[in-house]
């Protein structure tokens, strides 16, 4: 199967990163069209977040390529570059700014200028709470505001991130276990909030449960000991008896 | 612009900070000068020039909180560029002795006659002159900071280990400036000042003027630090110090953010040690020992990081006690004493002295308070 690389928005191709000897990745292989929702899934070990380490800049490929949005090799560029191309990330551990109110970290999270002069004297200042609040709207935090990041709960801590995510406003989003550590009611929500977000984003998930990978309803792509071993519907894949071996232990 | 310059500099604190650099930049002085030296409230000039320098120490500990308390990066090496702003301004001293040396050469400081130096070295040029010197205040420590920021924060060197090198460069330049052949006359330093700007350095009025230089130098140290963290920028560097590598994925440039701060703490502690100098009448290379750079640390540390008040007030406070100790009976007990200040402002106090006062206020403020207290500043070498 060929894609062309214009097509896509996310190119990988054999793509291979080893730590001492250990192949993290091996000739992984894998593509992610314009306006796509992609779940990943796999056991531990898989590459799957090496997978988002190489795509947002943090680890370089030992071999392989990677293209974003067609024209762009992320290999060449650092984080700060990806991000503003257009990548953005939600780690596995919810990473916020703790000593920041909510408001304060999709405040810095906002599109727009990143330099050190506009965020002294210029643009970055003059963000508006309006703008804010719409997204605090959306990942329903907006009464909690003023509250210490730090002070929110794991789930609301996770949905701050998607906000940030939101903010950034990203062509593609990478999301690392959106839903680990909440309950059933809001893991759903999420996958409501994440459907959502996809249709005006690429979005890559890579999740563990398969009640929400389910409830996303998309291609699903599992990988295991860094590259990939089956592709298509949850159906599929879950069906797959590699697939199943490979969950259940060798 | 200026409504938002204005309301960043509206909270308590700053105006209380403000307010007193204000009353001691104007009241110290008229006391000193105007009043009949056995009035009750005559602050004599040995006084007047030993606050000087506690306010000096303040202005180095504001430089070295925006760096630590708001970006989390320890530098032990902040008395290399306090010593190197006090340098700047021995050199320009020394060259206002002119023909009033022990040698009596119109060109040549003492030093240099005496280690048989026929002409003034190049980097001497320029130093009879005020303005260049005031500009070399800045400058030297300004690229000093810039040169070393750039290459370890570009390299990602962080926590314990650019604490490490920060020293390592402060070190080196001590032994750099022990050397007579560096040509800043070595062991012995720059001293036997006589006039600044024409005026008798010892004389009363020019201490008490030095002494209002000091004071609005460090209100003006403040103003700067306290803008530039109520900015977006102070929320950057605060997401840095809490989280670099997210901030990084936000599409920040940590390393630039890094370079602004680092670089504009230097030069404010290079203004510090310019005005230290004229004030205690010497500058050598134990100014540059590690031993400063950590004592600046802990001030900062016992005051409140990330306070900038704090920062100031922590300096003076551990400066008075220094001063306190080491004259009399208890002078063998200092650095025991010291170190226990930083166990105890450690284990005890971690947010320092104006973090916690200003902890209790907000307690007291919101009195059915439910909220627990706010996140505690993450270990410094993160």
């Amino acid at each position: 199967m060929t894609i062309a690389t214009t097509d896509s928005v996310l190119y990988l191709d054999n793509v291979s990163v080893s730590f001492d000897g250990f192949k993290a990745l091996n000739s992984l292989s894998f593509v992610v069209r314009h306006g796509e929702m992609r779940a990943i899934i796999g056991p531990n070990g898989a590459g799957k977040t090496t997978m988002m380490d190489v795509i947002t800049g943090k680890t370089r490929p030992d071999t392989g390529t990677v293209m974003f949005d067609g024209s762009h090799d992320l290999t060449e560029l650092d984080e700060a570059d990806i991000a503003i191309l257009g990548i953005g990330r939600k780690f596995q551990k919810p990473t916020v700014f703790e000593s920041h109110s909510v408001a304060d970290n999709i405040r810095l999270a906002l599109a727009g200028e990143r330099t050190t002069l506009s965020a002294l004297f210029g643009e970055r200042n003059n963000i508006s709470t309006e703008r804010i609040d719409v997204i605090l709207e959306r990942v329903r935090l907006l009464n909690l505001r003023e509250k210490l990041a730090g002070d929110l709960s794991h789930g609301q801590k996770q949905w701050l991130e998607i906000g940030m995510l939101l903010a950034q406003d990203p062509k593609l989003l990478l999301v690392d276990e959106p839903v680990a550590g909440m309950t059933d009611a809001e893991t759903e929500d999420t996958a409501t909030l994440l459907r959502d977000i996809a249709r005006t984003h690429s979005v890559v998930v890579v999740e563990h449960d398969m009640t929400f990978i389910r409830a996303l309803g998309v291609k699903v792509t599992c990988l295991h000991e860094g590259s990939v071993l089956a592709e298509g519907s949850i159906d599929t894949v879950s069906a797959n008896q590699r697939v199943v071996e490979v969950y259940l232990g060798r | 612009m200026i409504t938002r310059t204005l309301f960043n500099l509206s909270d308590t604190g700053s105006r209380i900070f403000i307010g007193l650099m204000i009353a001691l930049a104007i009241l110290v002085p008229a006391s000193n000068l105007l009043l009949p030296v056995d009035s009750a409230f005559h602050i004599p000039t040995h006084v007047v020039s030993l606050l000087g320098k506690y306010l000096c120490y303040a202005m180095l500990a504001v430089a070295l909180d925006l760096v630590w308390g708001y970006c989390g990066i320890l530098s032990l090496g902040h008395a290399a560029f306090f010593a190197l702003g006090g340098y700047a301004m021995g050199m320009y001293l020394m060259r206002q002795i002119g023909t009033r040396g022990v040698y009596a050469d119109p060109i040549l400081p003492d030093f240099m006659v005496f280690l048989n130096w026929k002409d003034l070295p190049w980097f001497w040029y320029g130093f009879d002159n005020f303005f260049f010197t005031m500009v070399m205040i800045l400058a030297v420590p300004g690229l000093l900071a810039f040169a070393f920021g750039w290459l370890a924060f570009r390299s990602r060197v962080t926590g314990v280990y650019l604490s490490i090198i920060t020293q390592a460069m402060t070190y080196a330049l001590m032994l750099a400036f022990f050397r007579n052949e560096m040509g800043f006359g070595g062991n012995n330093g720059l001293t036997d000042f006589k006039d600044i700007l024409g005026f008798d350095i010892q004389a009363d009025s020019t201490r008490m003027a030095l002494f209002s230089a000091t004071v609005i130098a460090l209100m003006f140290s403040y103003i700067i630090c306290r803008l530039m963290v109520t900015s977006t920028y102070g929320k950057v560097l605060v997401a840095i110090r809490d989280a670099e590598s997210r901030t990084r994925f936000l599409g920040y440039r940590v390393e630039h953010y890094k370079l602004v701060a680092f670089v504009v703490s230097a030069c404010m502690a290079g203004v510090a040690g310019a005005l230290y100098v004229p004030q205690v009448g010497i500058i050598n290379p134990s100014e540059f020992t590690p031993a400063n750079s950590i004592e600046a640390v802990i001030w900062v540390a016992v005051g409140g990081r990330g306070t900038l008040t704090g920062a100031a007030l922590g300096a003076v406070v551990v400066n008075f006690g220094k001063t306190t100790f080491t004259t009399g009976a208890l002078a063998p007990y200092w650095l025991f004493v010291l170190g226990g200040l930083f166990v105890f402002a450690t284990l005890l106090l971690p947010k320092g002295i104006v973090g916690t006062l200003g902890q209790l206020f907000r307690k007291r403020r919101n009195k059915p308070s439910d909220q627990p207290a706010p996140a505690g500043i993450p270990e410094a070498a993160e």
